[in-house]
């Protein structure tokens, strides 16, 4: 794919404002189209690399020059030359490196502005990672003879390696003039470029030499035959001199050996400086050819043939929309679409030439990517041009629809497609595909974007009467989502069939984990090509049994496949994760005795000592704002409304304070406890003759690297076995009496942002009581007496001792907290109650335990073995399906 | 690397420039293998990922592996160790997606420099414990900068090729911060890799050199691009050589390709990086492609035997594995690279290199 070039280069210029009247027009009108035509047009005719100017007095250059290479960006037949970023800001020249992925050339910077802005730049340029042109000009001026260019160039040549350019990413622009200006001393400059090239390349090792041609001609504008021949001959002696690279009209290269013999000498005589009357009488020759073309053109000879580039234009309208589509073509789509549409015998109904020609195209252009010979920059422009003709096609079926109803027909709603990224996934390049492959078959598409909770794709798909649901995912973690939702389909009695596709999704998983948990079926869809075939076919009354059945049998077979290879649990046995506890000696671990045993109520905490203790970090992020606190207040783009938010925020929690909006309430227990196993008895006082209740935990299953331990909560208590009294806390902590009432005072004055502050104020400070409260109860326990600790490290938990909560991942299961709320008879003393799903109300409420061993910290549970759930649902004096319910998300097996 | 003579003077190299260049003189040095996928096998839920740390945080955070430096460092450090255990030479920090930009799919973007320093402590305390087991021996820890899942040279837009998603300063932003928490963290190494959009990874360098000049120090810079598509083009469109072309101009330690394709179909293009490369080159692919599951079937024999090939021709200096790899595929690999020699960089080529999706190198 690399193409070596020993010869010259070409560096087109039509993409120049300054030198393309036609761009310049295309870019001022905002004609994008034609402006990308144009680079396409030097592309094909041969231009090794493009120059880029959109210098112009009224035009935003900066903004141009960004959206023009992304334009051609998205042009993989344009875009696979490098660029050449031209222009005399160096604003726009760093508008254009932002944008461009490839390997670039800067035109230019010179010593103009002295040495400490041409370091300045010529660093940037580097980092940037392109090369630079260097024009031959500084603080003086413009090189015009020999001496200054090659002086100049030197000097910058060696500044440049000097500081670490790489000498081939230099190229030296030496400047060059216009000649035949009539000033005797222009005419030597043509000379002077070819003589200053030639020491350039011989001194400077590495460094390349470019310039731009039509500026020598500029006395002859206007008759571009002589202009054409002039630039021939330039080139030509100028490549004999080492030039490496010119700034050129790809499309206007003529040949050195076809320019007549007279106008050549005549041209050779100026370029070369060969006579002093050169410049007069290439004047006169120039004026003779002028006439004769004046005269041709009154003859009305036609001047330009058509370009071979357009042959393809010859072919049959199927052809031609076929090439349009594989080539990204869209200038002739709506011509072509017209004309297959008004051949009405051939094309019964606009629907026909989408189904015929345009899928045909759309089909090579997907088998052309899955062999490899097209890349997904290319799709998409192919799917833009399917896109515009059916653009093209909508009015006319939908007036087709109008009349069909006049006439008494049925309404045929248009297949209703609603597709999204599942929760917790935000990939969506698959899916945004999908959507418009649909959309260009005219199904009405829906596409709720990314990270869609499965709530929110069901009630849309109701909401729409969807006909077909696709789902799209490419981590791993979105498999399980989808089965989720398959499950709530069924559940809420779904009956569209549902499509499962993606990077990571396959054939065989939809088989077995997603099909099975939904009957109305379910169906992979490998890739975009196919998703068409598909919806048509289930959209289809006649064809959609057929193609459910076989779908169907399909999958019965990959789910027997799957039985037969299925690959062992990476869990290892209760048993054995027992074993792999983690070992204390327990006769020498400090166990501190708590100053009070059973429970202490505060009945209403000062709010005035919860704020300090208020982690304002999780505050920011619930209001999508990015930075860390304090901090984030000066941040340069969230900085302004960071503080304003956190101003209100204050304002609000200042009221709150003082009004006393919020109660605090907490109550803080501990016990004397032993470990049994994997249960924890607590005991009424230290004779441990009664036990008062029994807390239960999981332990890990997981295979782990020897050395590393399978742990439970119990661990960290002491085995009844040991002999020693160890104890354990536990607390229910809350802000969030008050909030609620708060916040619908704000909604009722149709306040929502202050509904919603006030929600988020009390999150926060019940996240404050749990800190307070842990560090109350370390001082209980003696040893947090001497911790010292900033509000800072309290918020960043870097004390000994954890403080786990009911339903967390070092104890999944939720209904420990009935438990610990009756130890410490929390809704009494606090005025939390907990839901039947063991939720606490209000919301703004901490619970857990308290645990001291100096080498407790949190962990996971993970998943769950069927052996551990039984053995579970035994000490919870549970049937085992009421583990496997509470327990769902961890189990490491299917229940059914 | 004969670059290196017009290194900046101001900022000074590391000591991990020379340590690293001697491993890479001496052996084929080894790489770790997955983090993700051995994440995976701890079977962790969103409570896991939250941990007590983040338990409030108002949104799903599920998924978001880089956190559980912070809420799990202890599996983290584990994965760590195992690999070392493994034989690797070189774990990467598990900072794939912890830029600010990445993170804010997550609403975590506030707490990047959090994760990215508490990725180097674990990785640290891994490499301090195994050179203690080990005396004499030297672990690296490289510093993972991930793509982000927002590219600058495609539009997310189909309708509208010119829009982008996000802008080349919010880029260099990010991954500035990134860049420079992993430095001040104590990383030897830093690696830009998985590179679909050559646009983001000459942003992430740009950011990363603005970090040298900053701490005035310089770190060695490994980068890694990944070949998504059977016609051996970036995402982003671009051939290798193209590539090598956009980012040469940082004058990275190493050059390699990872992730997308298994070993076996990365061949012809570890051999093209080979040929041209004047610096070191690195290759760690997936272990095969993604089976029907979203797991890897090649077995660490199969990605041994792969990858010694490589190595008998002479094209690889460091060589490791990425998704679907374990410990024990890195065993295997590091058994197998005993008996090579390292590829020996080729001189610079005496060309301008330029490219767009294709190379143009001007002789």
């Amino acid at each position: 794919m690399s193409t070596t070039a020993s010869s010259f280069l070409v560096i087109g210029e039509r993409t120049n404002i300054t030198g393309s009247p036609k761009f310049a027009k295309a870019v001022k009108a905002g004609d994008w189209n034609q402006a990308v035509a144009i680079a396409l047009q030097q592309v094909q005719s041969g231009a090794n690399v493009l120059d880029i100017n959109v210098d112009e007095a009224l035009i935003d250059g900066e903004a141009t020059m960004a959206m023009f290479l992304r334009l051609i960006g998205s042009e993989p037949e344009i875009i696979k030359v490098p660029i050449m970023v031209d222009s005399s800001k160096w604003s726009v020249l760093e508008a254009g490196l932002k944008n461009l992925q490839g390997k670039g050339i800067v035109n230019s910077i010179s010593l103009k502005d002295g040495e400490k802005e041409f370091l300045k730049r010529a660093r940037l340029v580097q980092r940037y990672g392109a090369a630079a042109v260097v024009m031959a000009f500084d603080e003086k001026g413009q090189a015009a003879d020999k001496d200054a260019k090659v002086r100049i160039c030197t000097r910058a040549y060696n500044l440049l390696v000097g500081m670490g350019f790489n000498p081939f990413d230099i190229i030296f622009d030496p400047n060059i003039l216009t000649v035949a200006t009539g000033i005797e001393e222009h005419n030597n400059y043509a000379v002077d470029f070819f003589e200053a090239t030639k020491i350039i390349k011989a001194t400077l090792p590495g460094a390349k030499v470019s310039g731009g041609v039509s500026n020598v001609s500029f006395s002859f504008r206007g008759n571009n035959a002589v202009r054409e021949a002039i630039h021939t001959v330039f080139l030509y002696h100028g490549i004999k001199a080492g030039l490496d690279m010119a700034i050129v009209n790809a499309g206007m290269l003529g040949v050195y050996e076809e320019i007549p013999k007279d106008l050549l000498e005549l041209v050779e005589d100026v370029v070369l400086n060969r006579r002093s009357d050169a410049t007069e009488r290439l004047v006169t020759k120039a004026d003779e050819i002028k006439a004769l073309e004046e005269e041709a053109k009154s003859n009305g000879g036609a001047k330009i043939a058509a370009p071979a580039a357009e042959a393809w234009r010859l072919g049959p309208v199927e052809e031609r929309l076929k090439h349009a589509l594989v080539k990204g073509i869209d200038a002739f789509i709506d011509k072509d679409v017209e004309e297959a549409r008004l051949d009405s015998a051939k094309y019964t109904r606009p629907l026909a030439i989408i189904e015929g020609p345009l899928m045909d195209g759309m089909r090579v252009v997907g088998d052309l990517f899955g062999a490899g010979k097209m890349f997904l920059p290319q799709v998409v422009k192919s799917a833009r041009v399917m896109k515009k003709a059916v653009a093209h096609l909508t009015p006319f079926m939908e007036e087709e629809k109008r009349l069909h109803l006049a006439a008494g027909g049925d309404a045929q709603p248009n297949g209703k497609f609603l597709i999204a990224t599942v929760k917790g996934d935000v990939h969506d390049i698959g899916k945004n595909i999908v959507a418009v492959v649909l959309a260009c078959n005219n199904y009405e598409v829906t596409d709720l974007g990314v990270m869609v909770p499965c709530d929110k794709i069901l009630a849309e798909a109701k909401r729409i009467g969807a006909d077909v649901i696709g789902l799209s995912g490419l981590i791993t973690p979105s498999l399980d989502e989808m089965v989720h939702v398959a499950k709530e389909m069924k559940r809420q009695g779904f009956t569209q069939p549902l499509l499962i596709g993606g990077a990571t999704t396959s054939a065989a998983h939809t088989a077995v984990k997603i099909a099975q948990e939904y009957p109305a079926g379910v169906v992979h869809v490998l890739d975009a090509s196919r998703v068409v075939n598909v919806v048509s076919s289930l959209l289809s009354k006649e064809r959609k049994p057929l193609f459910l059945s076989e779908n169907e049998i399909k999958q019965q077979k990959q789910r027997e496949e799957f039985a037969a290879r299925r690959a062992r649990s990476p869990l290892i046995s209760l048993g054995l994760s027992r074993e792999r506890k983690p070992s204390f000696d327990w006769q020498a671990v400090d166990i501190p005795k708590p100053s009070f045993l059973g429970t202490k109520i505060f009945k209403e905490v000062p709010l005035t000592e919860v704020v300090p203790l208020i982690d304002w970090g999780p505050f920011f992020s619930a209001w999508e704002l990015a930075g860390r606190f304090p901090d984030i207040l000066k941040d340069e783009i969230v900085g302004v409304e960071a503080t304003k938010l956190y101003a209100d925020a204050r304002t609000l929690l200042d009221r709150i304070v003082k009004e006393k909006l919020y109660t605090a309430k907490a109550v803080v227990g501990f016990w004397p406890c032993n470990a049994v196993g994997e249960d924890i008895e607590v005991y009424s006082d230290e004779s441990r003759t009664k036990v008062v209740t029994t807390f239960h935990t999981l332990r890990q299953q997981l295979d782990k690297p020897v050395g590393q331990f399978n742990t439970a909560l119990s661990d960290f208590v002491a085995p009844k076995s040991s002999n020693r009294i160890d104890y354990m806390g536990g607390f229910a902590v809350t802000a969030g009496h008050g909030v609620e009432l708060l916040a619908q005072e704000f909604k009722a004055a149709h306040d929502d942002y202050s509904a919603i502050m006030a929600q988020a104020l009390g999150d926060r400070l019940a996240e404050a009581m749990a800190e307070k409260f842990h560090k109350f109860a370390r001082e209980v326990c003696q040893f947090g007496l001497s911790e010292n600790l900033s509000n800072e490290d309290l918020i960043r938990e870097r004390y000994r001792g954890i403080r786990p909560a009911p339903g967390y991942p070092a104890c999944p299961d939720h209904t420990e907290k009935p438990i610990l709320f009756e130890l410490l008879k929390a809704t009494d003393a606090t005025g939390i109650t907990l839901t039947e799903s063991c939720a606490m109300a209000p919301a703004s409420s901490v619970s857990g335990w308290y645990f001291n061993h100096p080498d407790s910290k949190y962990f996971g549970v993970g998943k769950i073995g069927r052996d551990q759930i039984q053995d579970y649902a035994q000490r919870k004096g549970w049937p085992v399906t009421e583990a496997e319910r509470w327990l769902g998300p961890y189990l490491d097996y299917d229940p059914r | 690397m004969s670059t290196s003579a017009h290194a900046e003077q101001r900022t000074k190299e590391s000591p991990s420039f020379e340590a690293l260049r001697t491993l890479f003189t001496q052996k084929i040095g080894i790489l770790d293998g997955a983090m993700g996928s051995m994440i995976q096998t701890y079977g962790l839920t969103e409570a896991d990922f939250k941990g007590e740390r983040f338990k409030s945080h108002p949104h799903d955070l599920q998924g978001n592996n880089d956190l559980l430096s912070i809420t799990r460092p202890d599996i983290i450090e584990a994965i760590h160790t195992a690999y070392f255990e493994a034989g690797a030479d070189m774990v990467e920090t598990n900072t794939f997606n912890s830029t600010t930009i990445s993170q804010a799919d997550y609403h975590m973007q506030s707490h990047v420099d959090e994760i990215n320093t508490a990725a180097v402590r674990v990785a640290l305390s891994a490499a301090k414990k195994a050179q203690l087991k080990t005396p004499g021996r030297r672990c690296f820890v490289a510093g993972a900068i991930g793509p982000m899942n927002r590219t600058l040279s495609l539009s997310p837009d189909v309708n509208r090729p010119e829009y982008r998603a996000v802008e080349w300063d919010q880029v260099v932003e990010s991954y500035v911060s990134q860049a420079r928490s992993l430095i001040k963290a104590g990383v030897d190494v830093i690696l830009v890799e998985t590179i679909f959009d050559t646009l983001n990874s000459k942003a992430a360098l740009f950011a990363i050199e603005s970090v040298f000049d900053e701490m005035k120090i310089k770190l060695p810079v490994m980068i890694s691009v990944t070949i998504t598509d059977a016609s051996g083009r970036t995402l982003s469109g671009q051939t290798v050589e193209a590539f090598y072309a956009s980012i040469a101009h940082a004058k990275p330690f190493s050059v390699g390709i990872n992730c997308a394709l298994g070993g076996r179909a990365m061949r012809p293009y570890i051999e093209e990086l080979s040929r041209i490369s004047s610096c070191f080159v690195t290759c760690y692919p997936n272990a095969g492609l993604p089976n029907a599951f979203g797991g890897y079937d090649e077995t660490p024999e199969e990605m041994a035997s792969v990858l010694r090939e490589f190595a008998q021709n002479n094209w690889v200096n460091m060589v490791g594995g990425c998704c679907g790899s374990t410990p024990a595929h890195i065993a295997a690999i590091a058994e197998a690279m005993k008996v090579f020699k390292p590829r020996i960089p080729s001189a610079p080529a005496e060309v301008m290199r330029l490219s767009g999706l294709e190379a143009l190198n001007v002789t």
